[in-house]
């Protein structure tokens, strides 16, 4: 039977039309592609509106097409919108094919009679590959109801808990001993100063407390393994040293232990913890962990302090556990990994760890917390005075081409907080030096105005130096900032006693490695890639797997809350739906083509092809086959064939690609 | 023809995951490359089928393109090592041919490296330009010197 075929080609607005002759492609393959089944050849200004799918759909209707080919955007984004489309007026999903003549021709050429051509080739090897496209049905495989949740800062709190009191059960996985995230560390929060510990503690004794949750603190992820719906998952649960059934976080152990450490996780290293110890007294949950580092009894063997006075019954310090490996079944992800501090160190000129009195903004956020290393007394690195003049210097490491480029998002409104802080407990002056102050939310320009009002002084400039050299008398026993005040033109030091460095957010160090272990990708910038920056920003490419919160850029916490809520939303939706529909892209075996060489055996990662002794002939199951098509191309018999792909629509496609040549220019 | 007027077609095969997204997000990203790289979308790498190539050559590709995500990057674990096993021993088949090695390039382009996916085409277009058309001959001519082996039957 010969194919009915229709070809559409789509403006984009002008986002193919300006540089694609789009009228042009448009009746060239209804004229020339008409030997090869093309009946209608249609050019619209959106295809993906519903008029351009109705005009689809009309067609396949009323001039009985079989196969259709739309020339518009990269399948990535709308092959499922054409898909539905043809599936909503009877015709197999699969039999329509959208080839991109925009994200690979016109966005990326500019001259427009080869970026015409282009079109032209590609929707010719479209209309070829089209011919041998089967009819399919999507793969339905059942979703695991359980959720995975990675990180448990407030982004990841609010993910656990909206799906938890929804009814699902949830594990939620955190590296360090206590759930909280970097909330946990801030004293105050902006715009409205509530106090963060007082509006963050109640969801994390709710987290602990709740029956569908999982909660699997100082534990790591090591291994994903599957696909949307059912994943398995292998996670470390580290060593805690204290056996969890029998504490009772009473803090008799901690009290008692004789070793002090510098606290560089919780405390930005103002504070001390012991080697026993619990982050933060409101941690969740309350069992403290043994820093193995740095305990003496595992560096020589004696003190045991902790287990002499436990005073549960059975002792609950167990210097023998292990670390265990679970593996859980979870049928959705949502990482809500966070950020880490930008290493101010990094901008030698700015002092920080040379010079005793510039702080990082995290130091800071400990220095004014009432439960920190010096109970929310704003004072010097000397923990006894009180600075009078202090400068805040923005954007460090942010929206600077040497560090990062893009801004951390949360720094002004940071920084006007630790201004207002600063100025409320201490009266003492304060600097803001800025590049551009940018208050876009909901009562944060009001927050600026007021940190105005307060008395506050803003010099618009980046730093160029902070020294502890002084030219004048003035400046002697004092930090100096050198900076241009750019609104009057002006080079200009302000002595001061404390500098804070605003410095920016940035992925973590292993982002990277994680995104790879969940099979999802980062950006240029190291922020993982949400599957749209505007319409799917909690969803990644990889089906079943979520992004909430810094992990997906700079946000305060409010978007960090709201993304949780978001990705839960998407992950209950996706258990009600029972069952995911998984593109059928899958390889099969021709028994009676299969001479049982068993190449194919060893070239699939997924043991999905297994051997059949008595009829002597390979066999793929489907289920775990993945459509990567490997064993495909690798058969010497030709017997596998990869539906979606298969050997005859790529060679044709092929062929019809080559149809026409590069316009060769004149030669002179 | 004077070689620097040539242009040339290329048949470039991106995988799925990493380097077709790689074109897409040059697409979206407004980067220009050259116009004469015409693309097919596999799942994998692993999928081409060393025929593919074979098949572009003979129906007047002037150059080849394999791209896929970068080793260990794979989405589908190992399957492009297979793809640059298939790609070296390809490389050797086309030399014993009498078609030029560099005529068949892979490179990997993670779905974040739209820059390099531009550049990279960029310069495999200056290649197979410097190389000049891959003329097939018009007519194959029946050589007739060659001694037609009689079958000796005791």
């Amino acid at each position: 039977m010969t194919e009915r075929i229709g070809v559409y080609v789509c403006h984009c607005g002008t986002n193919i039309a300006g540089v694609v002759d789009v009228a042009d492609v448009s009746k060239w393959a209804g004229k020339h592609l008409a030997g090869q089944g093309v009946v209608v050849s249609r050019d619209y200004k959106f295809m993906c509106s519903s008029l351009g799918q109705e005009l689809i759909q009309k067609d396949i209707k009323e001039l009985g097409l079989t196969r259709v080919v739309v020339a518009a955007c990269s399948p990535h984004l709308h092959e499922k919108t054409f898909r539905n489309a043809c599936a909503g007026a009877g015709l197999n999903p699969y039999l329509c094919e959208l080839v991109s003549i925009r994200e690979q021709d016109s966005w990326v050429h500019t001259d427009k009679v080869a970026a015409t051509d282009k079109a032209k080739a590609i929707i010719a090897g479209g209309v070829a590959r089209v011919v041998h496209n089967a009819e399919l049905e999507p793969l339905r495989v059942p979703i695991h109801p359980d959720t995975l949740i990675v990180g448990g800062g407030i982004a990841g709190i609010q993910a656990a808990l909206e799906i938890a009191d929804a009814g699902f059960h949830v594990y939620l996985v955190e590296r360090e001993p206590s759930i909280g995230g970097h909330m946990a560390q801030f004293d105050k929060t902006f715009p409205t100063l509530d106090c963060s510990a007082c509006i963050l503690t109640p969801k994390m004794v709710d987290v602990g407390n709740h029956p569908n949750i999982t909660l699997l603190t100082w534990s790591e992820v090591e291994k994903v393994d599957g696909y949307v719906g059912s994943f398995t998952a292998t996670i470390r649960k580290k060593a805690r040293y204290v056996n969890t059934d029998s504490c009772t976080g009473c803090g008799i152990c901690w009290e008692k232990c004789p070793w002090k450490v510098v606290d560089n996780v919780f405390e930005a290293g103002l504070g001390k913890r012991k080697a026993i110890y619990t982050p933060f007294p409101q941690a969740v949950p309350k069992y403290p962990v043994i820093d193995f580092d740095n305990c003496a009894y595992f560096k020589n063997g004696k003190c045991k302090a902790c287990q002499i006075y436990c005073p549960t019954e059975p002792n609950s310090i167990d210097f023998n556990q292990k670390d265990e490996i679970l593996e859980i079944q979870v049928g959705n992800i949502i990482l809500a990994t966070g950020y880490q501090l930008f290493d101010a160190t990094r901008i030698p000129q700015y002092g920080y760890k040379r010079l005793a009195n510039v702080f990082t903004s995290l130091e800071f956020e400990r220095l004014c917390n009432a439960s920190g290393p010096t109970e929310g007394k704003i004072v010097l690195r000397d923990k006894k005075t009180t600075p009078k003049t202090v400068v805040i210097v923005h954007c460090v490491g942010s929206r600077d081409e040497n560090y990062n480029k893009y801004c951390s998002s949360i720094c002004c409104m940071q920084s006007l907080k630790f201004a207002h802080l600063v100025m409320e407990r201490t009266g003492a002056e304060v600097y803001n030096c800025y590049i551009d102050i940018r208050t876009p939310s909901k009562d944060y320009e009001e927050f600026y105005k007021r940190v105005l009002e307060e008395g506050g002084h803003f010099i618009r400039g980046k730093v160029a130096e902070i020294t502890d050299v002084a030219r004048v008398p003035s400046e002697e026993g004092k930090l100096v900032v050198q900076v241009e005040d750019t609104l009057i033109g002006k080079q200009r030091r302000i002595p001061a006693d404390m500098v804070i460095l605003s410095a920016g957010l940035e992925p973590h160090d292993d982002a990277k490695e994680v995104g790879k272990l969940f099979g999802i990708a980062c950006g240029a910038s190291g922020w993982y890639t949400e599957r749209h920056p505007k319409l799917d920003p909690v969803a990644t490419m990889t089906d079943g797997i979520y992004i909430a919160g810094c992990v997906q850029g700079p946000k305060d916490i409010p978007a960090s809350v709201a993304q949780g809520a978001a990705a839960s939303a998407r992950v209950m939706g996706k258990i009600q739906q029972k069952e995911v529909a998984l593109e059928p892209v899958r390889a099969s075996i021709n028994e009676n083509q299969c001479s049982g060489c068993r190449i194919c055996n060893n070239l699939c990662p997924f043991n999905a092809i297994s051997f059949h002794e008595d009829k002597m002939v390979s066999e793929v199951n489907p289920a775990l086959c993945q459509g990567c098509g490997t064993c495909v191309a690798g058969c010497p018999a030709g017997a596998i064939s990869g539906t979606g792909f298969s050997n005859e629509q790529i060679l044709s496609q092929i062929e019809g690609l080559l149809l026409i040549n590069m316009p060769q220019s004149v030669v002179a | 023809m004077s070689n620097e007027k040539f242009e040339p077609v290329i048949i470039g095969f991106t995988c799925n995951w990493c380097s077709y997204r790689a074109a897409d997000m040059a697409g979206t990203a407004r980067m220009k490359y050259a116009p004469n790289v015409r693309l097919i979308r596999l799942m994998c790498s692993g999928r081409l089928d060393p025929t593919f190539v074979m098949k572009a050559f003979a129906n007047g590709a002037d150059g080849v393109l394999i791209t896929g995500c970068h080793p260990g990057d794979c989405h589908y674990v190992e399957q492009n090592y297979k793809a640059l096993r298939r790609f070296l021993l390809l490389r050797r088949v086309l030399t014993q041919m009498g078609i030029e090695a560099g005529r068949l390039k892979l490179f990997w382009a993670s779905a974040a490296e739209g820059a390099i996916f531009a550049a990279e085409i960029n310069k495999f277009v200056e290649e197979v330009r410097a190389l000049g058309p891959l003329t097939w001959p018009t007519e194959f001519q029946p050589i007739a010197s060659i001694p037609i082996m009689q079958e000796v039957t005791a």
